[in-house]
């Protein structure tokens, strides 16, 4: 195996809105990488539609605190208070500073950038539904991620492009590099560098309808989770209620916020039993329990009773064609329906982490509970958890998220970074990568032990036991599932033996992530004996914030999880009950 | 149903040359091609190499030759490309492995037509103003998912690989017809040249080839016409 080594005084992982947003503020002061597994157009950024929210008032009143309050409520008040703040002010100055690097937002007829309307967004403090959503028609993410890339073209960025980091090395507390695997060659790269920011995104391949791109394996996190630091709120993974039926592709909740309705299969507009003032509009997670519940009852549209129908149909077809463009076209392409003439089946589908890599409101990552940083490693975007969205993220939060959390890792590995001296990183600093890929090469091949019939049943067992819904037997009974897979795991074996773009081999490596994230998750929902925003028992169906107003810190032990907790910093909003 | 697929293969590490190889795939007709690719590399030949993420035709990764034409593979359903089905890496960039193609001179040609807002005019504290009908002039434009698809389909581009190719020329049309820049007349000198906008002759297949139904070609005629009417 060929190693090359590369000296850099920082490094970021991760080339999705939030690395990217990392590397312009990091890249003017010192030498910067990013290393992205993909090329940095392919990043999941790219496929966030709806919004990204700011009180720029441009349509209607609007106050940064009411974009607060409303984060915290929607959070179900596990959110920690004093980061939702610097979340929803720093929103303003985020949406200017993309649109003069050029987004091109859609905009209103005075020419100011468009807002819409979108779920759990109110005006003062739950009156009625706030126009705060900035857009570009209905691929915002894709125009962010276009945006921030150009930026950096413009900078002379370095990349390495479809380079994955696979290993961190950490000694005596300081960061010394991290280890990665050239795809194109298969060689291994280590690279010194005493700043490292993970801006990884998600691990929404644990489960199997998922609107995750198949490269959302989990990979910052769990490198980080393997070598002792713990993973922050992981009972806390939000479905989004309007997947594509059972191909889990997005449809935005713009759609909704432009008018668009949820139907069950006596095309009755159930929410308004559910969320009796903003209905359509209520938060992710209750809209998704919401259709849940109208499945179970036998409310559910089709052969099988498991869908519901987005009804779009009165919205007319000037409006989808201006406002909606792509999701519309997604239906066309993979539904074969006309959705300006018919309702669209959907089915919620596993969406977004709020728990992830714990961080302070500076990026630094936390080592444990008791909010000790770990010196020049930073984590951002859906990898991280600050926590601005507490048990239930807000739709359009995470694109904020990225770029506002994003820039202030690229701060804290500038500040870092100009506070330190260069350490060295030892030349065998790689030999735990290498024997992992020796191992996986020299073993025979079974089809027992392959990647895809151990991840197959990791998707299948957590979308059966995990889900939206809950109980101490399911969690009980996928624990088990769990540990038996892992047993699998440590035998897994790949078919392709061969140096050039070996992505089964890659896909071994991303399983191992998967089995962490999921064990992590299940673990911590197991140990939460309470309902809380996307956290759902149906055993302890009420919220109790008694004994569980904080945030539990997974640490790896063998092959479960060992919990702790630390409590929610609580700020101007007083828990209540969370109604709509 | 049994679907027929051959797949134009190549080992750098062992073959000279690619080859083709057959596979029979049981598979649904609402099925995508990427699923099919999936099914055999994840349950019978782990070493057949395609790059694939986001699955939904947004992201750009999997542009690939099928049944001649290119598209993407997660974004065309097994009806409606009949059976059998033939694949094969796009044409004109140097192939890597079996579907993966090098993407750097793609990459290094788009980055020549400067893909940013240019704009040394300060901004202010608010976002700059534009109308919704200036917004409208780079719409399509702005929808190009870098997959590269327009480019590989050029019959120009074929021949000549130093011709930037029209997915250079979209990302250049993106910032040439936005209000709030002031690059035009750099990126026009440099699409005047030899390589740039007017060696396009008008094939359209990289109008028929854009999976996000960028009307690519009028978006070089646009270019070729701003370029006359600047010099």
């Amino acid at each position: 195996m060929k190693i090359v080594k590369h000296s850099f005084d920082g490094v970021i992982v991760g080339a999705g809105g939030a690395g990217l947003r990392a590397a312009i503020e990091a890249a003017p002061h010192m030498k910067l990488a990013v290393i992205t597994k993909l090329y940095p157009t392919r990043s999941h950024t790219g496929a966030a539609q709806g919004g990204m929210s700011a009180a720029l008032a441009n349509v209607e009143e609007d106050n940064w605190n009411w974009h607060a309050f409303d984060t915290v409520k929607g959070s179900d008040y596990l959110a920690d208070q004093p980061a939702v703040d610097i979340l929803c002010k720093e929103a303003i100055d985020a949406v200017i500073e993309l649109e003069h690097w050029g987004l091109p937002f859609s905009r209103l007829d005075n020419g100011k950038i468009a807002q819409r309307r979108f779920g759990g967004h109110t005006v003062k403090e739950g009156e009625s539904p706030a126009f705060r959503a900035c857009y570009a028609a209905d691929r915002t993410g894709h125009m962010i991620l276009q945006t921030l890339y150009q930026k950096c073209v413009s900078m002379g960025v370095t990349f390495f492009d479809e380079f994955q980091v696979l290993d961190i090395k950490i000694e005596d507390g300081i960061c010394q590099g991290v280890i990665a695997y050239e795809l194109a060659t298969g060689d291994i790269h280590i690279f010194e560098t005493r700043a490292v920011t993970f801006a990884t995104g998600g691990f929404g391949k644990i489960f199997k309808v998922s609107s995750n791109a198949h490269s959302l394996t989990g990979d910052g996190p769990g490198i980080l989770y393997q070598k002792g630091i713990p993973l922050e709120d992981m009972e806390f993974y939000q479905f989004h209620p309007t997947g594509i039926y059972r191909l889990g592709i997005l449809l935005s909740e713009a759609a909704r916020g432009e008018g668009g309705i949820l139907r069950n299969k006596d095309g009755e507009r159930f929410m308004e039993r559910y969320a009796p003032s903003i209905k359509d509009l209520a938060p992710r997670d209750m809209v998704s329990r919401a259709i849940a519940t109208e499945i179970s009852e036998g409310n559910g549209a089709g052969p099988d009773s498991d869908y519901v129908y987005l009804d779009l149909t009165h919205l007319g077809a000037e409006t989808i064609k201006k406002k909606l463009p792509d999701i519309t076209d997604f239906v066309r392409t993979y539904v074969k329906i006309e959705p300006i003439e018919e309702p669209i089946p959907v089915q919620p589908t596993a969406h977004y982490a709020m728990g992830g890599i714990p961080t302070d409101v500076y990026s630094r990552v936390l080592s444990d509970e008791k909010g000790t940083v770990l010196p020049g490693v930073y984590a951002a975007g859906e990898a991280a958890c600050v926590s601005v969205h507490g048990a239930n993220r807000l739709g359009t939060n995470s694109l904020l998220d990225i770029v506002v959390f994003g820039k202030r890792a690229g701060q804290s590995m500038v500040d870092y970074v100009t506070q330190t001296k260069p350490n060295s990183i030892s030349d065998s600093a790689s030999d735990d990568l290498s024997k992992k890929i020796q191992n996986l090469t020299d073993k025979e091949h079974t089809d027992e032990f392959s990647v895809a019939n151990i991840r197959k049943d990791l998707q299948e067992s957590m979308e059966e036991n995990a889900k939206i819904f809950r109980t101490k037997e399911t969690l009980e009974k996928q624990t088990e599932i769990l540990e038996e897979l892992r047993d699998r795991y440590e035998n897994v074996t790949i078919f392709d033996k061969s140096k050039v773009h070996n992505s089964e081999l890659v896909e071994a490596i991303e399983l191992d992530y998967l089995l962490d994230m999921s064990e992590a998750t299940v673990a911590s929902a197991l140990a939460r004996n309470e309902s809380r925003g996307a956290h759902s028992r149906q055993d302890f169906p009420d919220r109790d914030d008694t004994n569980f107003m904080k945030h539990s810190f997974a640490f790896k032990k063998d092959n479960t999880a060992n919990l702790k907790y630390k409590d929610v910093e609580l700020g101007k909003y007083e828990p209540m009950e969370r109604k709509y | 149903m049994d679907i027929n697929l051959k797949i134009l293969r190549y080992d750098p590490e062992s073959d000279r040359k690619g080859h083709w190889e057959n596979y029979i795939v049981d598979a649904e007709p609402e099925e995508r091609i990427l699923d099919l690719l999936h099914k055999i590399k994840w349950f019978e030949d782990g070493s057949l190499s395609f790059r694939r993420s986001c699955a939904h035709g947004v992201c750009g990764s999997d542009a690939m030759v099928i049944n001649g034409e290119n598209m993407l593979a997660c974004q065309v359903l097994v009806k409606e490309v009949g059976n059998p089905i033939k694949i094969e890496p796009i044409r004109g960039l140097p192939v890597v492995k079996d579907l993966i193609v090098d993407m750097e001179p793609f990459f290094d040609s788009y980055k020549k037509v400067m893909p940013y807002l240019i704009n040394e005019k300060e901004p202010g504290d608010r976002e700059r103003i534009q109308s919704p009908e200036d917004r409208d002039k780079f719409e399509d434009t702005t929808k190009c998912i870098l997959c590269a698809a327009c480019t590989t389909s050029c019959p120009v581009f074929w021949t000549a690989e130093t011709y930037v190719g029209p997915a250079a020329i979209v990302n250049a049309h993106r910032f040439v017809f936005d209000s709030r820049d002031e690059g035009t007349k750099q990126r026009l000198e440099i699409l005047k040249d030899v390589n740039g906008a007017f060696r396009c002759r008008t094939a359209f297949n990289c109008t028929s080839a854009c999976p996000r139904g960028i009307q690519v070609t009028k978006a070089i005629e646009d270019i070729k016409r701003e370029t006359l009417l600047n010099s």
